[in-house]
């Protein structure tokens, strides 16, 4: 054990953490007054449930002994064997740390999937869902990137996630939009964020955490890590900077809620290459991410569907742009474990990024339709009209934010 | 006796304030409204979505005064709380039939 890598990784651990309150605050302040406790709820209530889930079989599910390349299967349940030797996905910690660490990952990936159906979702429909969601669509799909499954077997580089929880959470966020509806008044009524101050919180809270979660992701105190940490801080910058450009170019104003989300893009677009690029591809990562998201977020209103806090355009869309974005500026100038991209003279490289991507696509899709169907029969997925119209704070939890 | 409903830009209501006051007001409730009348709301725009705003906020200043009063507390109100703009708000008069002073019972004039 390498006490060094062991005290970086116990931080970074607690700073991924730290990242799904901050998701509550960037969510949180762009619903209506009305909404604000339940969905500050639905993020920070994750950090409840999927850790129960991963102890008792999220772990082994998706970092467990491979079964046929598509899940773990159940040997370490209950963190059976699972101590504080180090290895097998780590020489240098804890087998333990490195479990934590990856439980801040799973905890995140759902709670970003609430944004989709904000103010309208019923509360035992939201937690039937994470349930059921990070049990068949996160812990097979982590499995197969990291936990020895299929993808990580054949050369595709993730290297903290842009597939397993950016393009997983997005695709899920599509489907979850589409099927509950749209909110009541979508197109006619204006649905004003209440609190853009805790947005920008929140984001800058999610912005220190992303250091953790990016550059923990090279599990070690070193070189690599140095190179995430770098590449995290430039795209996400460039990315504010270009989201904020184009609202200025088109529609006249730069606002605080670009910003805001720009940098989110930028993060969530570096991610799977931040261990693998130079800080100058990371500038050009962040660049085309807040541009692209901003157009993804437009065309919403175009193709008709309530996506309240723009998941699919944030996380969706900059998570694949990443995944390509790997396959072009991935340098093994940069990280010798890695490869080379198109851009570095490796064209193949961009091809399995794309499969990966889109197979990830694919199954979230289509298991997220299954899930949302049979919680929409045995429970319902939406409040009635009349909790709809009192707010969901009231409705669902007997509280409201503010009494002033 | 006479109300004095007055609504303003929000800005305005220290320059009100201290109007009133150098002739003698020495009272006022004051209260946040939105409202619109000529002066169009504006555009606000959130990720690419632009909203209408029809109401701005205004500040709605009531007086009670004697009778013999009103003119000059109008003219006064007007003065300070003119900018040259559309929006700068309107002065209403109205009738009040009784005033009465909770701590002493005073009715009337003695309780404005």
């Amino acid at each position: 054990m390498n006490t060094g890598d062991t005290a970086f990784m116990l931080v970074a651990t607690a700073m991924v953490m730290l990242m799904t309150p901050g998701l509550a605050l960037f969510y949180g302040g762009m619903v209506r007054a009305k909404n604000v406790l339940a969905t500050l709820m639905q993020s920070f209530l994750c950090l409840g449930i999927v850790s129960i889930l991963w102890v008792a079989f999220g772990y082994s599910m998706a970092f467990g002994p491979d079964v046929g390349g598509f899940v773990g299967d159940l040997t370490w349940a209950g963190l059976k064997g699972v101590g504080t030797e180090v290895g097998p996905y780590s020489d240098t910690i804890p087998h333990l740390l490195f479990a934590a660490f990856q439980m801040m990952f799973a905890v995140i990936t759902p709670a970003l999937i609430t944004g989709a159906f904000a103010e309208r979702i019923k509360f035992t429909a939201y937690l039937a869902f994470t349930v059921l969601w990070t049990t068949l669509v996160y812990f097979p799909v982590c499995h197969w990137v990291w936990g020895g499954g299929w993808i990580g077997g054949h050369g595709g580089l993730d290297f903290a996630g842009g597939t397993v929880i950016h393009i997983n959470s997005g695709a899920a966020a599509l489907v979850a939009a589409i099927m509950i509806g749209k909110r009541k008044g979508w197109g006619r009524e204006p649905f004003h964020p209440h609190n853009l101050g805790m947005t920008l919180l929140g984001a800058g809270i999610l912005w220190f955490g992303w250091f953790g979660f990016n550059a923990g992701s090279a599990l070690s105190a070193g070189k690599i890590a140095t190179v995430a940490f770098f590449a995290t801080q430039v795209a996400s910058g460039a990315a504010a900077l270009s989201w904020i450009a184009m609202e200025w170019l088109t529609q006249g104003k730069p606002t605080t809620l670009g910003a805001a989300s720009g940098a989110i893009a930028g993060l969530v677009a570096i991610t799977p290459g931040s261990g693998f690029v130079g800080p100058n591809s990371a500038i050009i990562i962040g660049l085309v991410a807040g541009a692209l998201c901003y157009f993804a977020v437009l065309s919403k209103s175009k193709l008709g569907y309530d996506d309240a806090l723009d998941v699919v355009g944030v996380h969706g869309v900059g998570g694949l742009w990443g995944a390509l974005a790997t396959g072009l500026f991935a340098s093994t100038a940069v990280n010798p474990g890695g490869a080379d991209g198109l851009f570095f003279g490796n064209p193949a490289l961009l091809g399995i990024q794309a499969m990966d991507a889109f197979s990830t696509i694919i199954y979230s899709i289509v298991v997220t339709f299954v899930i949302l169907k049979v919680i929409d029969v045995v429970i319902g997925l939406r409040v009635s009209r009349d909790e709809e119209i009192q707010g969901l704070d009231l409705t669902q939890h007997s509280e409201t934010g503010y009494s002033l | 006796m006479k109300k004095i409903e007055a609504i303003i830009k929000p800005f305005k209501l220290d320059d009100v304030k201290e109007a009133l006051n150098k002739i003698g007001i020495k009272g006022m409730t004051v209260s946040e409204v939105k409202g619109y009348g000529r002066q169009k709301g504006h555009k606000e725009i959130y990720r690419g979505a632009e909203y209408e705003v029809d109401f701005i906020p205004k500040t709605k200043i009531e007086i009670i005064i004697d009778a013999g009063q009103v003119d000059q507390v109008v003219e006064t109100i007007r003065e300070a709380a003119n900018t040259d703009k559309i929006g700068d708000g309107k002065i209403f008069v109205l009738p009040i039939e009784e005033v009465v002073r909770v701590r002493t019972g005073e009715k009337g004039r003695d309780a404005i």
